[in-house]
């Protein structure tokens, strides 16, 4: 597929899944919390489409569609959420805690940033071995409040790691804002302090984020080390599907919903000729089909029988 | 007046706050949203920001603020939002706090409390459901407390604002809402290091603390149908144990069983049996059991949650089994 199609079809397909689950939560089948990425699209697909297998992502509780774009099976994927035997983690943990090391995708625990020094862990393995891939470590602002966010970002200076940062800034860590998280306007500028640059971006403008993410990539694959790109956007949902968000007004949540990544994209596309409406019908058509097709794979998957949960804490008999 | 569990302690809160201006709390969003489960309600609004303070996510530096305002007079209060997340804080709990007064020659105090809402049965998930205490019960500088009524909740936390040294204070999820019993309005306090009789008997003692506590009565009122009369020790305050209360219990059964919702392994209940097979064993009948969570992770899925969970069906049958001795 074209390229600007294909970005097209992930950004649809992450919405889809993402509108999805926020419906079956609210009809009762889906146990456990929602975290739901609607309004965060580009800034997933952006930043991870075009890795290769081999480099690593550590995604966050909200970045569903970086699963889907390095590869993870929606099925699956479907099937994790559920809390299904056919799930990634068999049922055992619930949402996104869970990872595809096949596919480069690194499960993350509910301690925010706690992810980040790991991730520097699979970079070195990287620079050690000298193989050419690299890692995206996922934190959000609210997270950069946190101490281990200090020690990754030093030794990854320090070492000239091939891992780039991404900061997901939406402004609120849960129903806190970013004045009362921190006192700076960017959590860019603290690359400085590590002896690396730090970049901000328009995290709903997909080129931004590509152009971007894209360059901090080549030059960690080169050798050049680690780079901090601050992506600014906004989640559509509260933290969770079980937060109204009443902390913030509807004035705001309508000024970025005029910032809708989908739309300034399909802006682009219509600028480049395409037949809009056709297109996004039958894009909308086809997302819905692979969607509907991981709901039913996920809701006829066997749930857990119970005794499975002693299973899986040691590779080696005890 | 009825109160739930929580509400006792957002009661609690208010009147520490109202009866001594150095009362104050800190952690994540306990402002405006009154918390996370809404434990902080209204404080905001009566307290206002500088002592009801909304930190980053930021639990070392939480706990650390706390244990340095606390030196220096304050009595700070803070909320880990879920007690999974005490884990990074956990060098300034047990380092910090719990040695302060020991580094200082016995002349510091450490007046805090660190509020630690545990537990399962909420499909919490691994992050969402630990019961973290038995990661403290062995720091000597700590108390530890785990109410498991509305009444305790309240008088708990009331004393472990007023006492001078760092508390973890153990609150269960899963009984926020759906405790809810008699709570006088008025402040006034439970004792640390009390625990409590919730049921006298004769022939078998339960040991618990915590949401165990419900099912141990479940069990116990089943028993009484077949006969068998039961103890139900409530422990309330698991660092320092009662040992006078636990070993009472165990000699005047010689029956005991301890369940608790923490895994089993390394449990409280571990410390629980050595204490009577130190002290009591001439008085036992029968080998001193224990139930608790299975060892293994806090699974999601909800047959593996069951699987791994004390339950009132498995209290009752470990209790028919002790009986039967």
């Amino acid at each position: 597929m074209e390229r600007d199609l294909e970005l097209y079809h992930n950004l649809r397909l992450v919405r889809e899944f993402e509108g999805r689950l926020s419906k079956m939560h609210h009809q009762g089948r889906i146990p456990g919390g929602v975290y739901s990425g609607l309004g965060q699209e580009a800034l997933v697909v952006g930043s991870v489409y075009g890795l290769a297998r081999e480099d690593f992502i550590f995604p966050l509780h909200r970045d569903l569609g970086a699963f889907l774009v390095k590869g993870v099976d929606p099925r699956l994927l479907m099937a994790q959420i559920l809390g299904k035997k056919t799930g990634l983690s068999g049922g055992r943990d619930s949402f996104l805690h869970a990872g595809s090391l096949a596919d480069g995708v690194f499960g993350a625990t509910s301690m925010l940033a706690s992810s980040l020094p790991v991730a520097c862990g699979v970079a070195l393995k990287f620079k050690m071995n000298g193989e050419p891939n690299v890692v995206l470590a996922f934190f959000g602002e609210g997270a950069s409040s946190r101490g281990d966010v200090h020690e990754a970002m030093n030794f990854a200076g320090v070492q000239r790691l091939p891992v780039v940062f991404i900061c997901e800034n939406n402004f609120y860590a849960f129903s806190t804002p970013q004045p009362m998280e921190m006192a700076v306007e960017d959590v860019a500028d603290r690359a400085a302090g590590y002896g690396f640059k730090g970049h901000v971006c328009n995290g709903n403008d997909l080129f931004a984020v590509m152009h971007e993410v894209g360059a901090a990539v080549e030059l960690a694959r080169r050798g050049g080390g680690p780079t901090l790109i601050e992506c600014k956007t906004y989640r559509y949902s509260g933290h969770s599907e079980h937060d109204t968000a009443t902390y913030r007004t509807k004035d705001e949540l309508l000024e970025w919903e005029s910032r809708d990544p989908i739309y300034m994209y399909e802006f682009y596309l219509q600028k480049k000729g395409h037949d809009m409406a056709a297109l996004s019908a039958e894009t909308g058509e086809r997302v819905k089909a692979t969607v509907d097709e991981a709901v039913k794979f996920a809701e006829d998957s066997p749930d857990p029988e119970g005794p499975e949960a002693m299973d899986g804490l040691y590779a080696t008999q005890v | 007046m009825e109160t739930t569990y929580i509400k006792a302690i957002n009661d609690a809160l208010r009147i520490a706050m109202r009866e001594d201006e150095n009362v104050f709390l800190l952690g994540e969003d306990i402002g405006a949203l009154g918390g996370a489960f809404k434990a902080t309600e209204g404080l905001l609004d009566e307290f206002g920001s500088a002592r009801v303070l909304d930190t980053p996510i930021s639990e070392s530096l939480i706990v650390g603020a706390a244990v340095g305002a606390a030196a220096v007079g304050l009595r700070p209060v803070a909320e880990m939002q879920f007690a999974d997340f005490v884990s990074c804080g956990f060098d300034q709990v047990v380092n910090m706090a719990a040695t302060l007064r020991y580094r200082h020659g016995g002349n510091a105090k450490c007046p805090m409390v660190v509020r630690c809402p545990s537990g399962s049965g909420v499909r919490g998930g691994l992050f969402h459901s630990q019961n973290p205490e038995a990661w403290f019960t062995r720091v000597p500088g700590l108390k530890v407390v785990a109410p498991a009524t509305a009444f305790d909740a309240k008088g708990l936390l009331l004393s472990a604002i007023q006492d001078d040294d760092p508390v973890i204070y153990f609150e269960h999820k899963f009984l926020y809402r759906r405790v809810k019993e008699d709570v006088p309005e008025a402040s006034y306090v439970v004792p640390i290091g009390k625990a409590a009789l919730r049921m006298e008997g004769s022939d078998i003692s339960f040991i618990t603390y915590g949401s165990a506590l419900y099912h141990c009565l479940d069990a116990a009122a089943e028993l009484a149908k077949e006969g068998v009369t039961s103890e139900v020790l409530d422990l309330r305050t698991l660092l320092p144990l009662d040992r006078g209360a636990i070993l009472a219990t165990a000699r005047k059964t010689g029956k005991v069983l301890i369940v608790h919702e923490d895994r089993l392994t390394g449990g409280i209940g571990g410390e629980v049996a050595a204490i009577i097979a130190e002290h009591a064993f001439e008085y036992l009948d029968a080998p001193v059991m224990r139930l608790g969570m299975r060892d293994t992770h806090n699974a999601f899925a909800g047959a593996m949650e069951e699987y791994i969970l004390p339950s009132r069906e498995k209290v009752l049958a470990a209790g028919r089994k002790l009986a039967g001795y």
